[in-house]
């Protein structure tokens, strides 16, 4: 595989790098005027990368996947879908952004720069087939989420999120890589290829201790307990914009990268890894459904939503099946739609001076003060719960199928008798929204971006949502299957 | 594709749907009026699918099936006891609207549009052919049902709307995972092809468990029934009619749907379960009935009473049990339908459920103490109204099993005299001692509206139970022969005496 065709692989990444760049360069020079023109360049790139993804992963020739630099990143339909997924949640983080920052005067254009950034280091890491570039990748990624989250200095909890995020993500690197140097000391490489065919059978005790600490340094990055007390301070201090980025795009990177790390360097070693991650999964469910009961603040409460989700994403990797992946995969799209659809409902809580509404009782009777904001708030609450006929079923649907058939059968039932602890505090917020009295604090703030975005997400995991099944169902298992 | 050429059950759930969406922008009195058009359209609907239902034709019809999801199908169909389901749930919808006429009088469109998506549910649950469409029009009707209690519910609606949404979900999720691991044995999930699918019996237990834990609640059953009091409390009138006319016959219909002929070896093998809980609830919940004050709560009572018959009836695993069963459970709806509208009628006058602000309401309201009268009988199961029909039948087929527990299922019907006619004459009997009870005006044209037709199917059940019983013949027959491998021995059989020595016949022929 000579360059000219590696490059053209990984041409996604080249493009945005190249974008990115230039992008920082006119930044640098045209100081905040160009903010504006800036996120709507970075869309533009976005949007760009997707078409050539799109070209790519149609392109006959690399039709079942090919690798690229030597086996250090491959391009296969796993990776495109969830890249494509992720340039998607991108983009719609940076539409709602700039009025958020601009209300306070404090929109910069680094900021679609970052984002820019930390895409690119999520379609490495979603690419990646080799140790060193899954690092490079998360670094890359987590170095402009630090940064992201601390965006408004002058704000003493966004720069606390900033610096907590930091500490604690430069921890679990450490764990990371600590692990991948155990790993690579038994197996004597860093491609997962490689690892997956030295480490067969029993596993001594070093690589056991190498595989633990980077599913710990995974996990970290995935929020999943007991690796999540980052993640309610860091989405409640970090902008909201940020917080609905971080719940959306760097998830279904970790969560991807976790698959193919469990997968391909891990793969024959299921009976080490799959107790992990069921420990991992039953925990998160559980104590994103418990923790988030006594929250009263609706960015912490979202943030335990979160966690409580990866719970449900993990059990479709647990199985370690195709039919597992690909229900993973598909959860994750409903919930990309069903997690931004809720924080740009949470852009919209202004008090009638402008100022963004944090705590959930500002949302009380909302339904009689915004009805359709409170309809939609409340499809996304009952979607998150799980409840039919919303979308969000379908994604616990697909996890608790491929758990049944993988002959999982405690692990679905526990699961999903913990999803009714968890509906528990969605229908409470639809209680607020619709039982209580109105508080009269939240306006209407009438930005048409925000409210279709709302609306169109709302419509994605209405029952409607259930007619793209037989168009998302293939590419999922296609996806997963590349894995395999 | 059917008897009718047209997709009529898309229709009859499109239709509401369309409608709940239009009322969430309507004013209040257009959405009355659109609500009540729409379910009396779709009562016409109902109508005409009863009238073209071909009796003793095929098990299923007005099949319809589009493959629209992928993992499972859109598909539809009926038999007869569908149909009497779905029958019943178009009956009552219009006498819901107009319950709601006047005593709804904020955010009317939101509460018409629930209404209206409640319909379109009920009427899917009944005639889903597809177990995971099944599953997820049984789970949706929480939403619409939550929201009802909970804005239109009474001083303790949250902790009742909670109560309700979190107890019957936690009951069914749990079913979710018997159906997964069912489609995966059996390999498809068509309803008709698993309902003559063979699980393996050691299996069929744990499915059985799953499957009786969200029907027990939705039942419900004793002990898991403390829901139903808090929900119909608080409930508005017409969350309580639909909530105690249809929602509650999910459970039975799923007994009668899925457990029992899927799982025969299971549900004979937890029969003793089933009897044990229903003949608990029957005594128990008479008795606590018998000692309520707040009229809501003793009607609500009487219903896990009435479905604990229902459950004894269908685990008779014979031909009279399920039919009385499948009566009583239309009875049921009908009659507590009323009752609860009884309620609602003077509570809109005095705003007080407690039976003792009452009293002499014969003497100021007397029609509406006839069909107050009327109702009251026919929920003791009065013979010439439903109630009868339904209770004698069940009983009968149980007596074929076990005496004993008839016996106690027996008292039931005794104990439920007693509540109600204790409660009818602290209601409409005695002197009219306070005096706003004396100022209430009887009747008005639209409560009479609203309960005659009711009292009008109450006296046809009672007296010709023949049409209804007509459609889900051929239904119950396939049922039984389906069940009738697993069906336990009756404990009451007639003792044959000692054969005579044949001394005559020896006598005979030595004559010869």
């Amino acid at each position: 595989m000579n360059l000219a065709s590696s490059l053209w692989l990984v041409s996604p990444e080249v493009f945005l790098s190249v974008s990115s760049l230039i992008l920082l360069l006119v930044a640098a020079w045209s100081q905040e005027k160009a903010a504006r023109l800036i996120t709507i360049l970075a869309v533009a790139a976005l949007f760009g990368a997707s078409t050539l993804l799109m070209a790519l992963s149609h392109n006959p020739d690399f039709k079942g996947g090919a690798d690229a630099f030597d086996g250090l990143y491959r391009m296969d339909a796993f990776g495109s879908s969830a890249k494509l997924l992720i340039y998607l949640a991108a983009i719609l983080s940076l539409i709602v952004a700039p009025r958020f920052f601009q209300d306070g005067g404090k929109y910069r254009s680094e900021y679609p720069v970052l984002i820019l950034f930390a895409t690119i280091g999520m379609g490495m890491m979603v690419s990646a087939t080799d140790m060193m570039t899954l690092y490079i990748g998360l670094e890359l990624n987590s170095l402009s989420a630090y940064v992201l989250a601390s965006f408004i200095r002058t704000d003493i909890r966004s720069s606390e999120a900033g610096l907590k995020y930091f500490v604690l993500g430069a921890l679990a690197s450490g764990m990371l890589l600590f692990g991948i140097s155990l790993v690579y000391g038994f197996a004597g490489s860093t491609s997962f290829a490689v690892i997956g065919e030295a480490l067969t059978g029993d596993l001594a005790t070093g690589p056991l201790i190498g595989l633990v600490l980077v599913l710990s340094g995974l996990a970290f990055k995935i929020s999943a307990v007991p690796f999540h007390m980052w993640t309610p301070d860091v989405y409640e201090g970090a902008p909201t914009p940020v917080s609905a980025f971080f719940a959306s795009a760097p998830k279904v990177a970790a969560v991807a990268l976790t698959a193919r790390v469990i997968i391909d360097a891990f793969g024959g070693q299921t009976s080490a890894w799959q107790q992990i991650i069921v420990f991992v999964a039953l925990a998160s469910i559980i104590l994103g459904a418990v923790a988030a009961i006594g929250q009263q603040n609706i960015k912490r409460l979202l943030a335990y939503s979160s966690i409580n989700n990866v719970g449900f994403l993990l059990i479709g990797l647990a199985t370690g099946t195709a039919a597992g992946i690909s229900a993973m995969l598909f959860y994750l799209a409903i919930y990309v739609a069903m997690t931004l659809g809720s924080f740009i409902c949470v852009l919209e809580m202004r008090d009638k001076d402008g100022k963004p509404l944090e705590s959930l009782s500002s949302l009380a009777g909302l339904s009689q003060t915004r009805p359709g904001l409170a309809a939609a708030f409340a499809v996304f609450m009952f979607s998150l719960a799980g409840i039919p006929p919303l979308f969000g079923f379908w994604g616990k649907f697909l996890v608790f199928d491929a758990a049944v058939a993988a002959g999982m059968l405690p692990l679905a039932v526990i699961g999903i008798a913990a999803s009714v602890i968890g509906a528990f505090y969605y229908i409470k917020v639809v209680k607020i929204i619709y039982f209580d009295d109105p508080a009269d604090e939240i306006v209407k703030t009438g930005h048409k971006a925000e409210n279709i975005l709302i609306a169109l997400l709302a419509l994605f995991v209405s029952p409607l949502g259930y007619l793209m099944i037989p168009f998302i169902a293939p590419i999922t298992a296609t996806a997963a299957a590349a894995l395999f | 594709m059917n008897q009718l050429d047209f997709p009529i059950l898309s229709l009859m759930m499109g239709l509401p749907m369309l409608a709940a969406i239009i009322c969430l922008f309507l004013n209040a009195q257009a959405a009355r009026w659109l609500a009540l058009v729409t379910t009396l359209v779709l009562f016409v609907l109902g109508a005409v699918l009863w009238a073209n239902y071909d009796i003793g034709g095929p098990q299923w019809q007005y099949v319809e099936r589009a493959e629209l999801f992928g993992n499972f199908a859109w598909a539809l169909g009926i038999d007869g006891i569908s149909m009497m389901l779905i029958m019943l749930t178009v009956f009552l919808m219009p006498i819901c609207i107009g319950a709601s006429w006047e005593s709804i009088q904020t955010r009317v469109g939101e509460y018409m549009a629930a209404f209206l998506f409640m319909e379109v549910l009920m009427i899917g649950v009944f005639a889903a052919q597809d177990i995971f469409l099944f599953y997820i029009l049984f789970e949706a009707g929480l939403i619409p049902m939550y929201l009802i209690i909970g804005i239109w519910g009474g001083a303790n609606r949250i902790y009742a709307s909670y109560k309700f949404f979190l107890y019957t979900l936690l009951g069914s999720v749990v079913m979710l995972i018997a159906m997964l691991w069912m489609v995966q044995d059996a390999g498809t999930s068509d309803i008709p092809t698993l309902l003559n699918y063979d699980f393996a019996p050691e299996a069929q237990t744990w499915l059985w468990l799953a499957f009786f834990a969200s029907f027990a609640v939705k039942m419900p059953m004793w002990p898991v029934h403390t829901w139903l009091p808090d929900a119909h409390v608080q409930a508005p009138t017409a969350g309580s009619v639909i909530l105690a006319g249809v929602l509650l016959k999910m459970g039975g219909y799923g007994f009668l749907r899925f457990s029992l002929p899927m799982f025969p070896e299971a549900s004979e093998q937890f029969i003793w379960l089933i009897f044990g809980l229903s003949m608990v609830a029957v005594v128990y919940t008479s008795l606590v009935a018998l000692v309520q004050q707040d009229m809501k709560k003793l009607i609500a009572y009487s219903s896990v009473a009435h479905m604990a018959i229902v459950t004894l009836g269908l685990f008779a695993f014979n031909r009279q049990g399920i039919e009385g069963s499948i009566i009583v459970m239309l009875s049921h709806g009908l009659v507590s339908a009323a009752l609860f509208l009884c309620v609602g009628v003077i509570y809109d006058r005095l705003h007080t459920r407690e039976i003792d602000r009452y009293g002499g309401l014969a003497i100021n309201m007397p029609k509406y103490a006839i069909l107050f009268l009327l109702f009251t009988m026919a929920s003791i199961g009065l013979p010439g109204t439903s109630g009868f029909v339904g209770e004698f039948l069940s009983l009968i087929g149980l007596y074929k099993v076990n005496s004993w527990v008839t016996l106690v299922a027996t008292t039931g019907i005794i104990l439920g005299a007693g509540y109600m006619l204790y409660l009818y004459r602290r209601v409409a009997f005695g002197e009219l001692v306070h005096e706003d009870v004396k100022a209430m005006p009887d009747l008005s044209a639209r409560e009479m509206a609203l309960l005659a037709p009711i009292a009008a199917a109450v006296m046809w059940m009672g007296v010709y139970p023949e049409s209804f019983m007509a459609p889900i013949r051929g239904d119950v027959g396939a049922l039984v022969a389906r069940i009738d491998r697993a069906a336990p021995e009756g404990d009451a059989h007639f003792k044959m005496g000692e054969a005579k020595p044949a001394i005559k016949d020896e006598a005979h022929g030595e004559a010869h």
